[in-house]
């Protein structure tokens, strides 16, 4: 029977079907991290259970960790007592943590895809939602709460009803200034927030498939955003390339073992698929959001649309987005003032996005009015970036480089947006508060970030190239 | 987890879409290692001026003397954003056991389910005449029936749950136990499999 990638997956990890109910999935690997983690370890304690299989998880503190000063104690003691928690639940369980001072430490969905932890064909889950980014590789990856990550660490299994099935194809060639997070918005400005909740997504087409596997994990990343499961890529060449050598990685003859399996991970021609939305390349443009969802965004040179055409939940709700950004529909975006640029979080904080950055701001300087904080993902970005010169670039630009970690992205440490300033960010959420209380986030690529560093004002990154 | 029936309640009204995680519960509230306490800060920055003084916002629903109950009705795609649980965590120990909206975020409504909280999906034509009831017109749900209904007029809607999570609900089980009860299963499989 013809098969979807997806299927080809989930029916190789099924243990057992419950009828009229959800499947049993097996989990293959299991991030964790300090927020999501503490309650999971709690439950396990009280009901006197073991962890299952702890060979098949991950551990790594990111979200609460400070960006400066790593090597000094955490000063936020509640952040202090969280991430001493994971150490403390590692230690008993016997469980390898990659916490600070480690040098593999860093924002979990950077970290298993660098060390090949991740792979095509498996089953992935971590307590937090944008784990959705390692389906890059041909997996299935999902976000899950604290009650199945005990779930879990007590069966290696999940209860999970399979979902439907979305392919977005994005076809042709990209216009110039324009990456894979500008695709990826554009994608849930199209079809909303909420329009691809209860589906997987895999993306495909000859625009993903020229996309480098880090570009490839920010469209992954984000599509959660718009109410995904999970979305995912076909395994091919650049796959197998990115893989090769890394530290967990198959190796030799195993290596040929499994890069013949993954290749037979590709959706089947006949494949049964329930939605498909395909999209023309050439017509995405620069992409910014303007409200307090990633579903409100628009190309860069747009004006916030108009409302009164709108249904009345949609309009409500949108006015208020609006009064909270301090936007007024029919008015242009390009231009405005900003105050902060954070580049950084799961969805670009990798080395390339970081070449990117370096490429357009070097031997510039920073605008007098904007704060710039660059964060790269993991400790290995960080000591590549700094092997490159690129920390040199950015410091000689005014920017503030950090050391790894969440940041601005969730602003949990002191990394946070002042109330009532915006900030151009890299990151993956504009909702209110996000980057602290009042603060109000334009979502951007790397690329549209970098150039209004530089000019201070949400700035066409085209017009800033040419 | 509590066994879950019959709720008969008057509800609290959140007009609003997309109300997502962060709001339900800001992320600097999620330092805690344990699952209690969360629901003194459900809906913070909607619900207070400031984390400092406890001064409440007058024209929120939470701090609306005239609304209370233990089924929060809520607009569109409720719950989407982040996978954290502390958003059911939030819902659950403020004292909310039913959420209704006319759409629910997928991780959102496992959080629930998993901590003993129904999600009841209706239809949107059905939210909008329970937002058009007063504040004392209550809600019956019969999970053994999946209804719904406004008592003041009768109305009534079925909805959907998987029949594996209604009797997780109605029995007050979890995932956990029945996992651990097919180990035999899950050993098998690796063997065959890994
Ligand atoms: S960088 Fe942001 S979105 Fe990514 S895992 Fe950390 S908090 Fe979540």
């Amino acid at each position: 029977m013809a098969k979807t990638l997806f299927e080809k997956i989930w029916d190789k990890h099924v243990v057992k079907s419950i009828p009229g109910g959800p499947d049993v999935l097996y989990i293959d690997k299991h991030f964790i991290h300090e927020v999501t983690s503490p309650q999971a370890f709690a439950g396990l304690e009280k009901r006197r259970l073991p962890l299952f299989r702890p060979q098949q998880i991950v551990a790594t503190a990111d979200h609460n960790v400070p960006t400066i000063n790593q090597h000094l104690p955490i000063r936020d003691q509640l952040s202090k007592h969280q991430v001493d928690q994971l150490i403390e639940n590692c230690k008993k369980f016997g469980l390898e943590l990659y916490g600070l001072g480690h040098p593999f430490q860093g924002i979990v969905h950077v970290i298993g895809p660098e060390l090949g932890i991740t792979q095509p064909g498996m089953t992935i889950v971590c307590g937090d939602s944008h784990t959705s980014t390692h389906g890059a590789f041909g997996s299935i990856a999902f976000g899950i709460g604290t009650s199945e990550v005990e779930m879990v660490f007590a069966s290696q299994c999940l209860l999970q009803m399979k979902p439907k099935r979305m392919r977005i194809n994005v076809e042709g060639e990209l216009n110039k200034g324009v990456v894979s997070k500008d695709i990826i918005l554009y994608i849930i400005s199209l079809i909303s927030a909420s329009g691809a909740t209860g589906y997987f997504v895999e993306y495909a087409g000859s625009a993903i498939r020229s996309l480098s596997m880090e570009a490839r994990m920010t469209v992954c990343n984000m599509s959660i955003e718009m109410g995904a499961r999970g979305g995912m890529i076909a395994p091919d060449e650049t796959t197998f390339e990115y893989l090769k050598g890394r530290p967990f990685a198959p190796q030799g003859e195993e290596w040929e073992k499994k890069v013949a399996q993954w290749k037979e991970l590709y959706s089947d021609a006949d494949a049964v698929i329930d939605k498909e939305i395909t999209i023309n390349a050439a017509d995405i443009e620069p992409m910014i959001t303007y409200g307090t969802n990633p579903g409100l965004g628009m190309a860069i040179n747009s004006l916030i649309p108009a409302t009164e055409t709108l249904p009345e939940g949609e309009r409500k709700n949108i006015i208020k987005a609006l009064q909270y950004m301090g936007l007024e529909e029919g008015k242009p975006l390009k231009g405005m003032r900003v105050q902060n640029v954070f580049i950084g979080s799961c969805t670009n904080s990798r080395i390339e996005d970081l070449r990117l950055v370096a490429d357009m701001v070097k031997g510039k300087k920073k605008n007098e009015h904007v704060k710039v904080m660059i964060v790269p993902g993991s400790q290995q970005v960080a000591a590549q970036a700094k092997a490159e010169g690129l920390n040199q670039i950015f410091e000689e630009a005014g920017f503030e480089v950090r050391q790894a970690g969440c940041s601005a992205c969730l602003g949990m440490n002191e990394d946070k947006v002042p109330a009532g300033e915006y900030c151009i960010s890299t990151s993956n959420r504009n909702f209110e508060g996000r980057q602290g209380a009042g603060a109000r986030t334009l979502l951007a690529s790397p690329l549209t970030a970098a150039a209004a560093a530089i000019t201070g004002v949400v700035t066409d990154v085209r017009e800033f190239l040419s | 987890m509590q066994p879950l029936k019959t709720v008969h309640s008057t509800f609290v009204p959140l007009p609003l879409e997309n109300v997502d995680t962060d709001q339900i519960i800001p992320a600097r509230f999620l330092k805690a290692t344990t699952r209690e306490g969360f629901g003194k800060n459900l809906f913070r920055d909607w619900r207070y001026e400031n984390d400092n003084d406890q001064q409440p916002k007058k024209d929120f629903v939470l701090n609306n003397p005239l609304y209370s109950g233990e089924i929060l009705v809520a607009g569109k795609n409720f719950g989407c954003g982040s996978s954290r649980e502390h958003a059911a965590w939030s819902i659950l120990d403020y004292g909310f056991k039913v959420v209704v909206s006319s759409f629910f975020a997928d991780i959102f409504k496992n959080n629930a389910l998993n901590n003993g909280v129904l999600p009841v999906k209706v239809s949107d034509a059905f939210l909008q005449k329970i937002f058009e009831q007063n504040n004392q017109s209550t809600l019956t749900i019969n999970l053994d029936a999946q209804t719904i209904t406004i008592d003041a007029t009768g109305d009534q809607e079925t909805f959907d749950i998987n029949n594996y999570k209604k009797t997780c609900l109605l029995n007050g089980y979890d995932d956990i136990d029945f996992l651990l009860s097919i180990r035999k299963d899950i050993e098998a499989f690796e063997a065959a499999n890994l």
